[in-house]
């Protein structure tokens, strides 16, 4: 029997669940090439979705369903409404471009989508191991399925393929992991193993053991390196609409789910583990940023770039402190990082929404230089494109460079002498980052376009486009209001 | 509204009204709305100077309200005697550069204008923000419309001058966020300035903050031996831009110092005043020498900013008041006259499309109204008495030898060099007789050149003649700036 409350917690899942499956069925009946109904009902079915969500991070309750195994707190629903809002955005851009490429024959393409944010929906809002590890399955079951889309395309099925067997043998690094803790704390629900692990009665070694594995499989989820090989090569061989769907909201989900296992279940273990992400975000800053000034595939750029911007959430997450007894620095670093997350998915959709626009029938907008001379022809996708790409490089007043600061400021806030030379090593990171970044811009900007003609987008995408970029400037100017949600949120989870 | 809110969001707005307006079709249009804008944001600065109380030290037209309450930013404006004239400087080289760019600039004339209107909205942002990260977000966001007018309007190494620029100075500016948010943890969580200027800080972070200020700062200026993007960006970029980097960007810097460097950190600015005496006397002799052998008239005269700003931060590292307010009345003239040299370098560039001196000589048989001009501006640079490039040269070498008679020395040889290199140029492009055609075809400036030179000229004769309204101002300020510095912050 399920009690009211799970149902409270559920519901917004169950409408998803519901809703993909019915659009699967509905979508039989449909015809059209660009499959306007099914789309449709999938957006007003996002939007109700993200609106229930917003409505229960408002009140702001914490609420356990299922026997503690689900949890609904506030900053789960922030980004179950933010990567529900995500999805809606990808779809929006990825329809034109899929239908080109034969990726609408069928409705996979929004029913996967569907499924792939019910399981980053699970995920978010798992309080159990298992339960997350599920949601986890879920959303890369469905990730591949997305990359592989594009069944006759061979660079895509090698991505496809690729990205499952290193994405399977992330997942058993997890599941190892976990059944590690679990044999040390003799339970999978998060509270119990973090009272488990507070006790102080459990064998460290075996605790340790489990957590490498658990970081291991969480870095490879979040692409830092070591443990990045797969994002280049799956972001470039994915059609462009899937690469934003595996780069833009699974980010929050997977961001979500750091925080539910290192933070609510290891926090007595945060020693540890906050060395392990200090070297994974050192490596991530170095590799990404270098790596991404050789490319010339725009797409395998944005990869390393997400690498190196990865890197800076990771050190976000390792800036709290834990030994001391202030909890608002510990509250200050995750708020940071949670959002860095958030404002780098919002950037990533703006830019790879102008690829997608770009990247016409017949023609795959991937090279640095198919960018030449945007600005002569559209200077408005253009000017959106630099605000996306100055904001990732850390420029003020675009709101990329709140997200950098907010993370520099916790890890100098941590107290710890070395932190100051971490935080001189990721502003000379991010130095050369904005090499890259502003080579996008010189191409769009100080080149001559290869063709005279204007950039056509349909209503839908512009509207979208235009408040997607104008967020970017708009949240710059006033980034207070998601600062403070952030930290609301993070300070909430944290019962202080 | 306040009257610096005014200042800075004026420009802005008529930039993102050009932005969204005009293509090069309606290009008339969109030059008298570009003149309107930057006219009527000039207009809106003057109040600043009428209602200005010079008997005080204390910030003026103070508006101040919560920012981002997350790491307790307040949008916290003001001015006092130091900075309240380069906000007035900044808006009147913009009018002066969209007069510049009227006929020359054919191109995306509406994104011209809108990013020297935004950026003149900047500029005026970072001299009158009172609040540590507002002033890094203005001194940052300059750098992204001064980067788009080098590398689309500039010459045909534009890429490679627009990277070096943007780099190169960017590199400064993060660690000196690094510092800022440094200062923000020490003092308990505030961006407040003031805060900072009263803070006490050991002899170590001093140290460190002053040097990563420096990295910032001495980039900006810019001061030997970190020099070396100024020749290569003033070559490529447009005139427009050459005017504005060398009249105001430049200032940023030096601004930066009496705002930072000084009060925050006055222990370690006495510890290491020796390096940054050192290094300005390189910048006045050194690179004085290295202008005379260009034979480029850009790189010539970018070489001469930076001796004439090597002036700058002598004067204020003998922490002299006459020095100091020696260096802020030579930031102001370099303004002028700096604008205006790199304004009549592009009248010339407008009409043979070389900067190389030898392509010219004879100029004045043609052009011998904008001779005219050109040789009051010659004179100014070298320091002739009676105009703007004297007053703060003299006020810093005086107070160089009352500071140490050889420093004193060295820095007058300045004159000489200062001398010799703007006279020999101007005797190789204008006097003799005509070297070639080119030369032979020039027709002489027209009205709204002329109007243009004017201005300028009329600026660095009032200042020569007339120096007491721009000191006044500063005076108070500068004695409460000195006296804040001598206080040590080690006890």
């Amino acid at each position: 029997m399920i009690d009211k409350i799970s149902w409270i917690v559920a519901l917004p899942d169950l409408v998803l669940l519901v809703m993909a499956c019915v659009i699967a069925l509905m979508d039989l009946g449909v015809k059209t090439a660009l499959r306007g109904k099914t789309y449709v009902l999938t957006l007003v079915t996002l939007a109700v979705v993200a609106y229930m969500q917003a409505e229960r991070a408002l009140s702001g309750a914490t609420l356990y369903g299922f026997g503690n195994m689900v949890v609904s707190d506030a900053m789960g629903n922030w980004l179950k409404c933010f990567a529900t809002i995500a999805v809606m955005v990808t779809l929006v851009y990825a329809r034109g471009y899929s239908a080109h490429r034969g990726m609408l024959r069928g409705g996979e393409l929004f029913t996967l989508s569907i499924f792939a944010l019910l399981g980053m929906s699970v995920m978010i809002s798992g309080n159990n191991l298992l339960v997350i590890y599920m949601g986890l399955e879920l959303l890369t079951l469905s990730s591949y399925a997305l990359v592989a889309l594009r069944r006759d395309n061979a660079t895509a099925t090698e991505a496809a393929m690729k990205y499952f067997v290193l994405g399977a043998m992330a997942s058993g690094f997890l599941l190892y992991g976990m059944s590690m803790v679990y044999g040390a704390t003799g339970s999978l629900d998060i509270t119990a193993i973090f009272k488990a692990i507070a006790s102080g009665q459990i064998r460290h070694q075996v605790l340790v053991f489990g957590l490498v594995f658990i970081v291991a499989g969480l870095a490879f989820k979040l692409g830092a390196v070591p443990f990045h090989m797969w994002i280049p090569d799956v972001y470039q061989g994915a059609p462009t609409a899937i690469t934003l769907m595996i780069g833009g909201a699974p980010k929050l989900a997977a961001f979500a789910m750091i925080m539910r296992l290192l933070v609510e279940g290891m926090l007595p273990l945060a020693m540890d583990w906050q060395q392990m992400l200090l070297m994974l975000s050192v490596g991530s800053l170095l590799v990404g940023n270098l790596a991404a000034i050789a490319q010339t595939n725009v797409k395998r750029m944005l990869a390393f770039s997400t690498i190196s911007q990865m890197g800076f959430v990771l050190l976000g997450i390792m800036s709290g402190v834990v030994s001391g007894d202030s909890l608002t620095f510990t509250a200050n670093a995750y708020s940071s990082a949670m959002f860095y997350v958030i404002t780098y998915v919002l950037t990533t959709l703006a830019s790879f929404g102008i690829l997608l626009l770009l990247s016409q029938e017949g023609f795959e907008s991937e090279e640095i230089a198919d960018l030449a001379g945007l600005n002569q022809r559209s200077p408005l996708y253009a000017g959106v494109m630099a605000v996306c790409l100055l904001s990732l490089a850390g420029i003020p007043p675009l709101v990329g460079f709140y997200a950098k600061l907010a993370v520099l400021q916790a890890l100098v806030a941590s107290g710890q002498a070395f932190h100051l030379g971490v935080a001189v090593f990721a502003v000379l990171m991010s130095l050369i980052g904005a090499f890259y970044y502003l080579r996008v811009i010189k191409v769009m900007y100080f080149d001559e376009p290869i063709t005279a003609s204007s950039v056509v987008a349909p209503l839908d995408v512009r509207v979208v486009l235009c408040i997607n970029g104008g967020l970017v400037l708009v949240l710059g100017l006033l980034p207070g209001g998601l600062l403070a949600l952030c930290g609301n949120a993070i300070r909430q989870m944290l019962g202080t | 509204m306040g009257l610096l809110s005014l200042a800075i969001w004026t420009p802005i707005a008529f930039g993102l009204v050009l932005l969204a307006l005009g293509r090069d079709e309606q290009a008339p249009a969109v030059r008298w709305l570009a003149l309107v804008g930057a006219v009527v944001s000039f207009l809106v600065t003057l109040p600043l100077y009428t209602q200005f109380d010079t008997s005080t030290a204390a910030m003026q037209f103070v508006e101040n309200a919560a920012w981002i309450d997350r790491f307790n930013v307040k949008y916290h404006l003001g001015v006092d005697g130091i900075s309240l004239w380069f906000v007035l400087l900044t808006a009147f080289i913009n009018v002066i550069v969209v007069i510049a760019g009227w006929e020359v600039i054919t191109r995306r004339v509406n994104q011209y204008m809108a990013a020297f209107l935004i950026l003149s909205g900047l500029m005026i942002g970072v001299f009158s923000t009172l609040d540590g990260l507002l002033f890094y977000v203005f001194f940052e966001a300059t750098l992204i419309p001064m980067y788009l007018i080098i590398g689309i309007w500039g010459g045909p190494n534009k890429i490679y001058a627009a990277f070096k620029f943007f780099l190169y100075t960017l590199m400064g500016s993060l660690l000196m966020l690094v510092a800022l948010i440094f200062l923000y943890t020490k003092s308990g969580g505030s961006f407040d300035m003031a805060t900072w200027h009263a803070l006490r800080l050991d002899s170590t972070s001093q140290t460190l903050l002053f040097f990563a200020f420096f990295a910032a700062f001495a980039v900006k200026v810019p001061m030997w031996p970190v020099h070396t993007w100024l020749p290569d960006v003033h070559v490529e970029a447009p005139t427009g831009g050459s005017a504005v980097l060398a009249a105001i960007m430049l200032k940023l810097g030096a601004y930066g110092f009496l705002r930072f460097s000084l009060p925050i950190a006055p222990d370690a600015a006495h510890e290491w005043a020796w390096l940054m005496i050192a290094l300005s006397l390189t910048a006045v002799v050194y690179v004085g020498l290295v202008a005379m052998v260009q034979e480029d008239m850009k790189k010539l005269v970018a070489y001469s900013s930076v001796a004439h700003m090597g002036f700058v931060t002598l004067g204020f590292f003998i922490f002299i008041d006459l020095g100091m307010s020696g260096g802020l009345v030579q930031m102001i003239a370099h303004g002028f006259v700096s604008g205006a040299m790199f304004l009549s370098i592009g009248v010339l560039y407008d009409r043979v499309h070389s900067r190389e001196i030898a392509s010219y000589g004879g100029v004045v048989n043609t052009m011998p109204k904008f001779a005219a001009f050109s040789l009051f501006f010659a004179m100014a640079n070298c320091g002739l008495p009676g105009t703007a490039g004297f007053v703060g040269e003299w006020m810093v070498i005086l107070a160089a030898v009352k500071f140490n008679f050889w420093i004193g020395a060295a820095a007058a040889t300045a004159l000489i060099f200062g001398a010799a290199y703007t006279l020999w140029m101007f005797k190789r492009v204008y006097l003799g007789p005509v070297v070639n055609d080119d030369v032979k075809a020039l027709k002489d400036i027209d009205a709204r050149e002329f109007l243009m030179l004017a201005l300028l000229a009329a600026a660095v004769l009032w200042m020569g003649v007339y120096p007491k309204p721009f000191t006044d101002v500063m005076d108070v300020s500068v004695a409460q700036l000195l006296k804040h510095v001598a206080i040590s912050k080690l006890n």
